[in-house]
């Protein structure tokens, strides 16, 4: 786009920047908000000042001085990664089948994928409570795994296909004739080339496990598999008369930072046009 | 190295459509065998079947003496060049060469020196560590050829490998794709549906045409005698002209005049039991100028005179185009030909007609012409059933 008229690209350059910048202060303007907040002692939490005038940890100590929260945390990191890692590796084997195989019954699947991601989640609540409770999965890690599981998985699948339609099945024909077993093409061309696909995929998996409320409140009822969106809502002040805000916010910092972590992590393997250059571009 | 024998090889897709019909084809040790024909003739389902990517219906497959048909591709050890190359990008040119050694499990040193020497063949020595997206499309054709040569396999497949290159470079690895198998001396098997590509590279030529083989041989061998009206549309640049006529006493009667038969298509006709009404097809090159052919060759020739529409000098000759009033020469392997070339809906009342003339021709743009046509070149096709009358071994 640049360099299209010498004289209004600065004017264009300074427009879109300006633009850029509302939108990113628009967006992060809660985010700093939360974290201002929970550098804030008890005593000033609620001046409305933007810039706390007096900088403490005391927020932080508290949430981790009891097991209320550490729990929850180590609940919420062990099955978002363990349900995350099964809906991929599931996800990829159906979406490789379904993007290059013709078999009966491929329409229904992909259609019956589509209907659970769209099936309205609340509704399937207290079915599942029930069931849980007679199978004796309730409020345990198998518990929420296997909801989330069913509902990545179309999730999964559908990024993956369109991932794996990308890549050139003449790629895999070259692989065979080159000597290779399906498995060895599969492992040592199409898996390389659809890594950027899969950890999009594991990413977008990851957050939907992380963030999820309404199975984690439903189908926990005790410290043992409760996960960090839920503990925060059973926060409570020191009294009951105080506002546990400071905790709240200092707890809402500590969950966002494994997503940042996670996405800084993986994003380098996120590079657009790694196909670039197999066949004539 | 072997040869490759396919044994009345049929090729039907669950949907019941036919792709290939019953093709035999002998292929010797070292020979270059091109198939060509328009898109969808089943040069390609041919090929893959070869190759082992497509399921063989029917027939045998024999590689080196063996039937193949139950064989996986890697089992065949044959190497192929695809149109689209189909390079690995997440490699370098060297692993991209190194990979089927490495799949066959050779040690390092080996795969290390014979990458070398495949990439001094090739002249890719200074491309050896970078990645396929950095490269030129001559660069990665090539690696792609690279690919396939490294391992020495029993024969090369290659699907219309040039046919991404733009023109100039297209005759040039044309040449070389020639030297290369001339060098290595391998059994090849090139698709392609450019037929200067057919005529230029391969020993034997096999024209296809809706999954049926409609001719095998030399590429002058099908130039000269056609077995059909296909065959003789399809090769060729210019491609021959077809004029409806009709034989009367010994003459053969069209637009372009009257023509007493010469001897050897007499007797040819003969044999064939030829209809009455036939279609005529002459190469370009057999017409001339009528001012520059001697009176005894003049007699014995067919005669018409036109207005010229278009006349090309390419220095060393000169093609003048004629429009001639008439019905145009119809039949079906005709219509498939012009659609092939994209010219069934250009409107054109009458007959077109190509004539390759001398340069020393007076012939001018819109002008009157006489041209003179070799009586004793013609070909005389059954419009029925495209079968050539005059077709001889010889």
């Amino acid at each position: 786009m640049a360099g299209i008229g010498g004289a209004d690209t600065t004017g264009k350059k300074v427009g879109w920047g300006l633009l850029n910048a509302v939108v990113v202060i628009y967006a992060l303007f809660p985010v700093l908000w939360i974290v201002s907040l929970s550098f804030k002692s008890s005593k000033t939490l609620a001046d409305g000042n933007f810039i706390p005038r007096e900088w403490s940890l005391e927020n932080y100590q508290n949430i981790f001085s009891t097991s209320e929260f550490t729990r929850a945390l180590i609940n919420s990191i062990g099955i978002a990664i363990i349900a995350t890692a099964i809906a991929v590796v599931f996800g990829t084997m159906a979406a490789y089948a379904i993007a290059r195989l013709d078999f009966p019954g491929k329409n229904l699947l992909v259609g019956v994928s589509l209907l659970i991601a769209m099936f309205p989640q609340v509704s399937l609540v207290s079915p599942l409570f029930e069931i849980e409770r007679s199978l004796g999965l309730f409020d345990t890690w198998p518990g929420l795994i296997l909801p989330y599981i069913t509902f990545a998985l179309p999730l999964a699948i559908y990024t993956l296909s369109a991932f794996f339609r990308e890549i050139p099945w003449e790629l895999e024909k070259a692989a065979k004739m080159d000597g290779a077993t399906p498995g060895q093409a599969f492992r040592r061309v199409i898996a390389p080339l659809a890594a950027p696909g899969v950890f999009t995929t594991a990413i977008l998996v990851f957050i939907f496990c992380w963030n999820d409320f309404l199975f984690a409140i439903s189908l926990t009822s005790t410290e043992q598999s409760r996960t960090v969106p839920v503990a925060l809502s059973f926060f409570t002040g020191s009294s009951q008369f105080e506002d546990p805000a400071g905790s709240i916010a200092a707890a809402a910092v500590v969950i966002t930072i494994p997503i940042i972590l996670f996405v800084l992590f993986f994003q380098r393997r996120i590079v657009a046009g790694l196909t670039s250059g197999a066949v004539k571009g | 190295m072997a040869e490759i024998v396919l044994d009345k090889v049929s090729k039907r897709y669950p949907d019941g459509a036919l792709a290939v019909q019953e093709v035999n084809l002998e292929i010797a040790d070292g020979e270059f065998i091109i198939l060509v024909g328009p898109s969808g003739c089943g040069k390609s389902t041919t090929l893959n079947m070869i190759a082992g990517l497509e399921d063989i219906t029917e027939g045998e497959l024999r590689i080196g003496g063996q039937r193949v048909n139950e064989k996986a591709p890697k089992d065949r050890d044959i190497a192929m060049v695809f149109q689209s190359y189909a390079l690995y990008p997440h490699m370098t040119v060297k692993e991209n060469m190194a990979f089927p050694l490495r799949l066959a499990k050779v040690d390092n040193a080996t795969v290390e020196r014979k990458v070398r020497e495949a990439a001094e063949i090739l002249d890719l020595t200074q491309h050896l560590e970078r990645k396929p997206s950095n490269l030129s499309g001559g660069q990665r054709q090539r690696v792609a050829m690279g690919r396939a040569i490294v391992r020495s396999p029993k024969a090369f497949l290659m699907d219309e490998p040039l046919s991404n290159l733009d023109a100039k470079l297209r005759v040039q690895m044309r040449t070389s794709v020639s030297r290369l198998q001339k060098q290595l001396g391998t059994t090849t098997v090139y698709v392609t549906h450019d037929q200067t590509e057919a005529m230029t590279l391969g020993d034997r030529v096999v024209v296809m045409r809706g999954g049926v083989v409609q001719q095998i041989g030399a590429p002058q061998f099908l130039y000269d005698h056609p077995a059909n009206l296909f065959v003789a549309g399809f090769i060729g640049s210019p491609s021959m002209n077809f004029v409806p006529a009709s034989l009367e006493n010994g003459a053969l009667r069209s637009v372009l005049g009257d023509v007493t038969l010469t001897d050897r298509v007499r007797q040819l006709l003969e044999g064939a039991d030829a209809p009455r009404e036939v279609i005529m097809g002459i190469r370009p090159e057999h017409f001339e100028d009528a001012a520059l052919v001697d009176a005894a060759a003049l007699s014995s020739g067919g005669k018409f005179t036109s207005q010229v529409d278009v006349l090309e000098s390419m220095g060393s000759d000169k093609y003048a185009y004629f429009t001639l009033t008439g019905e145009q020469a119809a039949s079906a392997e005709l219509q498939e030909l012009a659609a092939d070339a994209g010219s069934d809906d250009v409107p054109g009342d009458g007959i077109s007609l190509v004539t390759r003339l001398s340069s020393a021709s007076a012939a001018v743009e819109g002008a009157s012409a006489d041209i003179w046509f070799d009586a004793d070149k013609v070909q005389l096709f059954d419009p029925s059933t495209g079968r050539n009358l005059t077709y001889t071994e010889r």
